[in-house]
């Protein structure tokens, strides 16, 4: 418990950092919707018939015009890529900062085991992914009941609920990183949550790219597919989670053998 | 019990050597030195032995404890001084020392209250805004504060003004009259011939010399001073030859009736014969390669 209190407090500005500048942006757009609903709904036949940009976005399966159509790609964005970003940096710098930072020759001289300290690190990654996710949505979810009576709730709710499972994974994958690297740490974090982005975007585009979608864990969390679907696709979220686990599984197996520098 | 005991114990980073079949022996309630300088394992040793690093061979044990498979229990009683304190930034000074407590589950207030001002440390202050002196205070605040039974530290009195370093072996004299065993590494060795019993020195991975400071001190070889223009090229066991303003300077480990049958046919203005101090025992270690 006290390496939990003690990660979060080390912690604290980064992620209100970022839930305040993720949960700002994404009620801004969503504030600014009833003024552009007018252009929108002309708009969206522009945005339909953009060829292959329009399919790796997604704009081929919901309609700008509506409010959940334009939440769920501007949502996919703003949170689908800063949540990434966040859980990816806050997954990759967990173990690794101890060293970078040289605190880890005064960590792990206390009497507690290696084991004990990569789960209240694990503990204390996931507990600020969901503080994001918790704050983000009452956000959203007041906005959304200031300006629209009638809100979708069920598929704002899974798509943030697909947007966390993203998150998490990421955070299990990059954690995994973690406790084979000293320094460089923030660019391999960013650099997957990055590569796997574009990999989402690329078996959108192409048909025989379709695979992928196995690959990155925002194969799972397409707006556009979850508000069309009003259904999350589970086979892809289990396969996620596997690889999250087997991220945590390789982050304890190498951290506790671990020679410390 | 002995509070640190190795066998063979090895370690090899890749190919690059750390330690080598290191063999040492520290008794409960000694006050124990361990020298060597910069790169010669003693970080390696320490840091083995507190389970940072996994041994490549060997064996050893801290206080009876398996530094392989019950690295807790030897935490839970030893207190350790790292030779460059790094701490949270962000934190101020009692926070760091709360933390350590706390990750050791024990109320050591009274105990870091009286250390900080015995040391002259401001809790206050945050970390990163320290010196490496007032870090090292932290540090010494760190593994003292709990009242561990050992007591390891690496090069602890580096960045520390003399004052503060009469005042830490002070503490730690007093600690050690309680029981405490205490094992330090230094390159500085008047510093372990005034404070330790006993001594190790360590060479290139390899434990070359293990005895108390007394009898380390006690070689056959005497450091000879001489005034005057003289010439010993017949004489052998010569050592650390110095060429001094009116005449030269070795330390001889030969036979004294010969060194003085020479020097009676020549002419000597002034001769002193002395016992060498740990300096030079150890520059006689270093550069001949020790007893080997």
């Amino acid at each position: 418990m006290t390496m939990v209190k003690h990660e979060l407090r080390q912690n604290r500005i980064s992620l209100s950092v970022w839930t305040l500048a993720i949960g700002f942006l994404i009620s801004v757009c969503i504030f600014l919707y009833p003024e552009m609903k007018g252009e929108m709904e002309s708009m969206s036949d522009v945005f339909a018939s953009m060829g292959s940009f329009t399919e790796a976005f997604g704009m081929d399966k919901v309609s700008f015009g509506t409010l959940l159509g334009y939440y769920s790609i501007e949502c996919g964005n703003v949170l689908g890529l800063g949540g990434a970003f966040f859980a990816a940096l806050c997954g990759v710098s967990a173990l690794a900062k101890e060293e970078k930072e040289h605190t880890a020759e005064f960590l792990l001289t206390h009497p507690v085991s290696r084991t004990r300290i990569i789960t209240d690190k694990l503990i204390a990654v996931i507990l600020q992914i969901l503080i994001l996710n918790v704050v983000v949505y009452a956000l959203v979810a007041g906005s959304m009941a200031i300006i629209e009576e009638n809100v979708p709730w069920k598929e704002v709710t899974l798509l943030h609920l697909a947007y966390l499972f993203l998150q998490i994974e990421l955070a299990g994958i990059c954690f995994g990183f973690s406790a084979f690297l000293r320094r460089g740490s923030l660019g391999i974090g960013l650099g997957v949550a990055i590569m796997m982005y574009f990999i989402n975007l690329i078996a959108n585009i192409t048909e025989s790219a379709e695979f992928l979608k196995y690959i990155t864990p925002f194969g799972y969390a397409d707006g556009a597919e979850i508000v069309s679907e009003v259904a999350l696709d589970e086979k892809l979220i289990v396969l996620g989670m596997l690889y999250c686990v087997i991220g945590i599984i390789i982050a304890y197996w190498k951290y506790s053998k671990k020679d410390i520098a | 019990m002995n509070a640190i005991q190795t066998t063979n114990l090895t370690k090899y980073y890749g190919k690059s050597r750390g330690i080598e079949e290191l063999n040492l022996t520290v008794k409960k309630g000694q006050f124990f030195g361990f020298i060597g300088p910069n790169g010669a394992g003693k970080s390696t040793t320490i840091r083995t032995l507190l389970g940072l690093i996994k041994s490549s061979g060997g064996s050893g044990t801290v206080l009876g404890f398996d530094i392989a498979k019950e690295k807790e229990g030897i935490l839970k009683r030893v207190g350790y001084l790292p030779s460059e304190a790094m701490f949270y930034s962000g934190m101020r000074v009692r926070d760091v020392l709360k933390f350590s407590a706390d990750l050791r589950k024990a109320n050591c207030k009274e105990e870091a209250e009286i250390l900080c001002q015995r040391l002259q440390l401001d809790t206050s202050k945050k970390v990163e805004e320290l010196s490496f002196g007032n870090k090292k205070k932290v540090s010494i605040v760190c593994a003292l504060q709990h009242k561990p039974e050992l007591l390891i530290l690496d090069e602890p009195t580096s960045g520390l003004d003399p004052l503060m370093q009469r005042e830490f072996f002070e503490i730690l004299k007093e600690r050690n009259a309680e029981g405490t065993t205490i094992f330090l590494s230094s390159h500085v060795l008047s510093e372990i011939q005034r404070n330790c019993t006993h001594a190790a020195i360590i060479r290139e991975g390899r434990l070359i010399a293990c005895d108390s400071v007394e009898k380390l001190s006690q070689t056959n070889a005497k450091r000879i001073q001489i005034q005057g223009n003289v010439d010993i090229a017949s004489l052998e066991n010569i050592r650390d030859m110095k060429q001094t303003e009116h005449g030269i300077s070795f330390l001889y480990g030969g036979d004294v009736n010969v060194l003085l049958r020479v020097l009676a046919k020549q002419s000597v203005q002034d001769l002193s014969i002395s016992e060498p101090d740990l300096e030079e025992i150890f520059m006689h270690y270093y550069l001949d390669g020790g007893e080997e």
